[in-house]
């Protein structure tokens, strides 16, 4: 199978999904000649023309509240938003309205758009433009988040979730961009709410998103040095979540670490943590839950400091053995 | 060609040979600013300011010592023609201590609240609002400062514009919008991405007045900047004042510039600020030819002299990343 770049894997997605259907289209700025700011659309005005794939004033209220009226009326929008930091100007429009319109008009209307946005720090673009803030969005019936760490899963992802029926935040990590995988050319679909185990392991369970992904997998290979042998499972999507994978592999392994970059104070291994005390697997539990996630700092610019903001390879290793340490 | 630049005669050889100083300061400063970029000897994003040294420098020039303004992300120029010192600004850009945000804010942050640069922001139409909340402290505690609100074409697209507009409007605060339109937003056209030609046109709906200016033309922008600054102070109230003008670099780092022709580049630069002040100094006798030199080669070294003193700066260490979160 040939390889992609998670970026080429995102832009393909939505290149096939848009020969096929007519009424999916891109709005976003800069995604026209430009290519986006990190250059995901790069190519595609030429393909589909400015009429489907359409430069926005920089207006993140206008063209977040046009994704839900157009979805709303028939259309299948895809929404690029620069970076996830402005989603707090576009949020009113994703949170009271796309959120809530199904169920407050008791069931009528539909609202199948789908909000890409690159989010996390690593590039030094300081503390606007390097936020992790999917758990403000996870915490809203009626939206569903999307976090792939990979391009085999962003491709299957992003399909899945321009063919869901209500609006989608689909996060893309600026450092998983560049990271290759073995991606099919055809279209495929991965199903929102089903968990990945990206490594398997016997000894201590962990759960990872996005970028922290490929930081677990990593820790993992140097622990394996040491004969500790870890599991970990990308949960994919946070809502919904796939919480069976989680408990199962709980209930084997008995020991569970939780990493996000996302600042760990009501961040969403929160709720994995929760999920795991409230289920069967408490009971199975060796070692308290350790969780790791950003310090609550705003991402600082410097590259040393902006690098200690997060959790490190090291971090999680020390956490590992900390969680195998126990008694 | 270079227009002859309408000389106010208030002005004298001193005050017309330090405008000139400034705007070689800007100049050298995003020019070496731009070549560490391309070094990779200061990383993160950055956008430069060359071809609207004008702008920064006449709108600030006729300000008083105690006004303030807000900046944006393409604020070097206004940072130093407000009165920072070029160490810091270079220091923070090397991510040091001395830097004026102590190395965690970096290019698009950069502030100086005692000598009233209320800050650059990465939000773009992050400024509009608390240009408007600076001058309400203004008026309700009668300190008698005026505020300076610069903005992009783009930034006038985003709601906060409209809202902070009437809003300045209704409560006749004293601040003034300075647009310094460079015909681009990233990459869009503000030909596009409007149907007015002048975003001073806009003023009308706010019941204020609306002003262009020839934003290369640094007399120019002083006279219409002036007259909305004497406005603002004696309770009349907000103005837009528009600059024309014009951005010779990409817009960020790394841009290939493909939403422009070369020919437009080659006219805008024809038309550059620095060398029409110059040229005109030089026409009236107010300067000559060695005088110029000695002006720029000394804007020249400062800036060297920035690089030396950053270099030799400290790095911030991890002790100092939780520091500054709260008052
Ligand atoms: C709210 C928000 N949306 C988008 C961006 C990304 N962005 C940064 S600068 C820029 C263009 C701004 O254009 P303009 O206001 O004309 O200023 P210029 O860059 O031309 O100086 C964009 C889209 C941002 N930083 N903030
Ligand atoms: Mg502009």
């Amino acid at each position: 199978m040939r390889e992609l770049t998670y970026l080429e894997a995102v832009r393909e997605a939505m290149s096939q999904e848009m020969r096929q259907n007519e009424d999916v289209f891109i709005l976003g700025e800069d995604i026209g000649v430009y290519g986006g700011a990190f250059g995901v659309t790069r190519g595609m005005i030429e393909e589909f023309g400015p009429e489907r794939i359409r430069n926005t004033p920089i207006s993140e209220a206008a063209i977040s509240g046009t994704a839900v009226g157009a979805a709303l009326t028939g259309m299948r929008p895809i929404l690029e938003l620069q970076f996830s930091d402005f989603m707090t100007i576009a949020m009113d429009n994703m949170v009271n309205q796309a959120a809530k319109i199904r169920y407050m008009y008791g069931g009528k209307g539909k609202v199948p758009m789908v909000l890409r946005t690159p989010a996390g720090s690593g590039t030094g673009a300081a503390a606007q433009h390097s936020q992790s803030l999917e758990a403000w969005m996870a915490h809203v019936p009626g939206l569903k988040v999307v976090q792939p760490s990979t391009a085999y899963d962003a491709k299957g992802l992003l399909k899945a979730a321009i063919d869901e029926d209500n609006p989608v935040i689909f996060y893309e990590h600026k450092l998983c961009y560049k990271t290759k995988s073995d991606v099919p050319e055809e279209l495929y679909s991965i199903p929102l709410g089903q968990a990945d185990i990206k490594r398997e392991g016997s000894d201590v369970t962990i759960v990872a998103t996005a970028i922290m992904v490929h930081k677990s997998l990593e820790a993992a290979v140097e622990l394996e040095k040491e004969g500790i042998s870890v599991e970990v499972i990308d949960p994919r999507t946070l809502v919904p979540l796939d919480t069976d994978t989680i408990i199962e592999s709980v209930k084997k392994t008995s020991r569970l670490v939780v990493v996000h970059e996302a600042v760990k104070r009501g961040g969403f291994g929160g709720e994995i943590a929760s999920v795991i005390a409230e289920s069967e697997a408490f009971d199975y539990l060796d070692a308290p839950i350790k969780r790791l996630g950003g310090k609550a700092v705003p991402i600082p610019y410097n590259p040393e400091l902006e690098k200690s903001a997060i959790p490190g390879v090291d971090d999680i290793v020390a956490a590992v053995k900390e969680t195998l340490n126990h008694r | 060609m270079t227009s002859l630049l309408n000389l106010p005669s208030h002005l004298k050889k001193d005050d017309l040979t330090a405008l000139l100083k400034q705007m070689w300061q800007i100049r050298f400063f995003e020019e070496k600013v731009d070549e560490f970029f391309a070094k990779g000897m200061i990383h993160g994003t950055t956008h430069l300011a060359v071809g609207q040294e004008a702008s920064a420098v006449g709108s600030i020039a006729v300000l008083e010592e105690r006004d303030k303004i807000t900046s944006t992300h393409r604020g070097h120029g206004h940072c130093i023609a407000k009165g920072a010192e070029v160490n810091r600004m270079m220091a923070e850009l090397f991510g040091r201590t001395t830097g004026y945000c102590k190395g965690k804010g970096g290019s698009m942050h950069i502030a100086d609240v005692d000598k009233g640069n209320l800050g650059a922001n990465g939000i773009v139409g992050g400024g509009f609002a608390i240009a408007t909340g600076a001058a309400l402290t203004s008026q309700m505690k009668n300190e008698g400062y005026v505020v300076l609100c610069f903005f992009g074409d783009g930034a006038s697209n985003e709601g906060s514009f409209h809202e902070a507009l009437n809003l300045a409007s209704i409560w006749k605060l004293p601040v003034v919008f300075i647009c310094e339109n460079n015909q681009y937003g990233m990459s869009g056209p503000a030909k596009e991405m409007m149907n007015i030609e002048d975003i001073a046109a806009r003023a009308e709906s706010y019941g204020i007045p609306g002003k262009v200016v020839d934003g290369n033309d640094v007399f120019d922008v002083m006279n219409g900047v002036s007259e909305a600054v004497d406005r603002a102070r004696n309770g009349q109230g907000p103005s837009i004042v528009e600059a024309k003008t014009y951005r010779w670099k990409g817009h960020s780092k790394s841009d290939a510039k493909k939403y422009r022709t070369r020919e437009e580049e080659q006219e805008w630069r024809a038309k550059d600020p620095i060398a029409r002040l110059r040229d005109v100094l030089i026409q009236e006798g107010l300067l000559t030819d060695e005088e110029a030199a000695e002006i720029k080669a000394a804007a020249k070294k400062e800036i060297e002299d920035s690089v030396e003193f950053s270099k030799q700066s400290p790095m911030p260490t991890i002790d100092d990343l939780m520091e500054d979160i709260y008052a």
